[in-house]
């Protein structure tokens, strides 16, 4: 997955504000690859540029050598459904849903046959060791296994591409762990790609191949996580 | 998205905002039921009226006259018209078997109606006496009768009119079972050589010359079987004003002397019977304007009343349409009741669309969740509506019954729901609730994710 020179660019009121300014950036499949900056440094919105979630003002942003900005709404739907998987900081679960339900909705939308959901559900969840819970409501979990819940789902579709937004913004530091090393194994066992957009350069640095740095919109630096840590 | 998961996350998320979705699909209901409340009270009117009116006989029959008869009153009336290069016909027996020929005719009947005297219980009563056709059975009127319709014909029986009745007697259903005696002027022909002797000379040259007739005073004793209540075929050449009913074929063989046969004696026609007019009954009344034509061809004057049903039918047809604008009015304020709902949803569901657009809904499968919870919503209040609609219906009916029934009068069904108006009512509420779906559901689709996933 790459990007070049992506810019993405809001009106508010008369003034126009460079969220992403001219980005370049290449992540290599399986590399686990940490989006770090303060708030506001735009790095959110790359991360939902890459997810096809937003539309780049300027540049282009590849993922399997197909250019997202040249993407319909539908191309962009199918990349959010099939390519990558997210999760977030708040976890997003659906409240009236159980954890099956929630996990299952990704299959849902990808129209994968019925009959192969509860299977693949069961791999998902069983990845997150959260198996025991299906029947439970998010309200039901605590924010770790509710967090866990949100990968579960985000996997449940066999994406190539994880991206991750504050991941552990809610949960204390032992669960954040807990997520963190989890992120780590899915990277490990799966050679899944991750990109996670994080504030903590403690966490980027322990666990993350590659830390990029960002600020008022623009890349700062780019380099392995030893050297940035 | 497969049909069969979007409908399963449609019912799912009308089941759990319940209240505001029932309220919804309850307003639409509302609504499909005024509509179909009022087109059933238009559908049932037509038809109670329809149905009064051709079995009051006056839409299925044409009256006919010789041409000389309506000169003779001054000329033909509106209705009535004339094809003045032909001479005048006699209406006579002859014409009347041409006449039972046509195409679609059921009866030819001539009108017999003559004042006359009635002796019951040795008292004397003055009164009018007419002759019924068999097919008046299947008039209204004689639905709500007490005792019975005539057993023949032929039959020596009589029908009283409820007011001639009560002269007869306080308590008219005792009536029903006694014999009254009908006392009436026979007319008997004279041989052309045999005036009556009580004629003046001049007068019975002429009756000598045309075969004249005599006057024999007789009695025929009837059995009474019925009374009617209501006035059976009061139109045109109908026998409404007779308040004594007895069958035609018996008062036509009684040759009851009648005011126009002095007329017709003078113009040379006695001895060979003629009618002053014919009441022409028609299978239905769609042919009643052939029948007329073909009549009309053979010489004679129409008259029927096909105008006046072309009237009718435009007056309930912009009756129904009236009836429609209201009830689409409320179905109009209902739809309004669904955008709300939508929009209200789309405001407290922004974050879930903003969800299920970052697990790879496309913006058609967010608008088809949307189109299919309206059309959900208007699917099931087209059905309630119309149960709605048909116990309003029922209700109206049993109320005007409890009036009529105080006002000694027969039930009536009031609203009529025929299978066309459950299907067009249920239709109508689904695609008027797509058509108010449509809007929210666009505005759903069109959601930016990345905002849509910050509301709060």
């Amino acid at each position: 997955m790459r990007t070049e020179r992506v810019s993405r660019q809001y009106a508010m009121g008369e003034a126009l504000v460079h969220a992403v300014d001219g980005v370049s950036i290449a992540v290599r499949a399986g590399e686990f690859v940490a989006l770090l900056g303060s708030s506001g440094s735009g790095k959110s919105t790359l991360l939902n540029l890459l997810a096809g979630l937003d539309r780049p003002t300027s540049g282009a942003i590849y993922a399997h050598e197909q250019n997202l900005a040249e993407m319909n709404s539908q191309q962009l739907a199918h990349h959010r459904s099939h390519t990558v998987g997210m999760v977030f900081q708040a976890f997003n679960l659906l409240p009236r849903m159980t954890l099956e339900e929630n996990v299952e909705l990704p299959l849902r939308l990808a129209e994968v046959d019925r009959a192969q959901r509860p299977a693949r559900v069961r791999e998902a969840v069983e990845r997150v060791s959260l198996a025991a819970r299906l029947t439970h409501r998010p309200s039901e979990l605590s924010g770790g296994e509710q967090q866990r819940a949100a990968l579960a789902r985000a996997l449940v579709n066999r994406p190539t591409i994880l991206l991750a937004d504050e991941p552990t913004g809610n949960l204390d530091s032992v669960t954040g762990d807990a997520i963190m090393h989890l992120l780590q194994e899915i990277n490990r066992n799966l050679q899944m790609t991750i990109v996670m957009v994080t504030h903590d350069k403690v966490r980027a640095a322990r666990y993350a191949h590659r830390i990029i740095t960002m600020r008022d919109g623009k890349l700062v630096t780019e380099g392995v996580s030893d050297e940035i840590a | 998205m497969k049909l069969r998961d979007l409908t399963e996350l449609a019912a799912r998320n009308l089941r759990e905002a319940l209240l505001r979705n029932s309220l919804t699909t309850l307003g639409i209901a509302v609504g499909v039921a005024s509509l179909v409340a009022m087109l059933s009270l238009g559908v049932g009117l037509q038809e109670l009226a329809s149905t009064r009116l051709s079995r009051s006989g006056l839409f299925d029959a044409v009256f006919v006259t010789t041409q000389s008869n309506m000169r003779a009153f001054g000329g033909p009336p509106r209705a009535m018209e004339r094809t003045s290069t032909q001479p005048a016909r006699k209406l006579d027996d002859n014409a009347r078997q041409q006449l039972a020929q046509i195409k679609n005719v059921v009866e030819v009947y001539p009108e017999v109606r003559f004042p006359t005297e009635v002796q019951f219980e040795g008292k004397p009563y003055m009164t009018t006496v007419a002759g019924i056709p068999a097919s008046a059975r299947a008039d209204g009127a004689f639905d709500e009768m007490k005792g019975s319709f005539f057993s023949g014909p032929e039959a020596k029986e009589a029908i009283l009119q409820i007011e001639f009745a009560r002269d007869l007697s306080r308590q008219t259903d005792s009536l029903v079972g006694k014999d009254l005696v009908l006392r009436y002027a026979e007319k008997q022909a004279l041989p052309a050589d045999d005036p009556a002797p009580e004629a003046n000379h001049s007068a019975a040259d002429d009756a000598a010359a045309s075969g004249g007739f005599s006057l024999v005073p007789r009695e025929l004793q009837l059995r009474i079987i019925g009374v009617v209540e209501t006035e059976p075929a009061t139109g045109f050449g109908g026998f409404g004003r007779g308040r004594l009913l007895i069958p035609l074929q018996i008062a036509q063989n009684l040759r009851i002397a009648q005011p126009t046969d002095m007329r017709e004696m003078l113009r040379g026609n006695s001895g060979k019977p003629s009618y002053e007019s014919l009441t022409v009954r028609v299978s239905s009344p769609k042919a009643v304007q052939a029948v007329a034509d073909a009549i009309k061809g053979m010489g004679f004057g129409t008259f029927s009343i096909l105008d006046a049903t072309k009237n009718l039918r435009l007056f309930f047809t912009v009756f129904d349409l009236l009836l429609g604008i209201f009830g689409s009015l409320a179905l109009t304020v209902a739809s309004l009741g669904i955008i709300n709902t939508l929009v209200m949803a789309i405001l407290e569901r922004r974050r879930e669309i903003g969800i299920l657009k970052a697990l790879g809904a496309a913006d058609r499968d967010v608008r088809r969740l949307f189109f299919a919870e309206a059309g959900a919503m208007g699917l099931l209040g087209g059905v309630l509506g119309v149960g709605l609609g048909w116990a309003i219906g029922r209700a109206l009916t049993f109320g005007t019954n409890v009036y009529l029934k105080r006002q000694e009068l027969p039930p009536i069904d009031l609203s009529s729901i025929p299978w066309w108006m459950v299907a067009a009512a249920i239709a109508f509420s689904f695609f008027v609730s797509l058509a108010a779906g449509m809007y929210p559901a666009s505005r759903a689709a069109r959601l930016n994710p990345v905002e849509a996933l910050r509301y709060e």
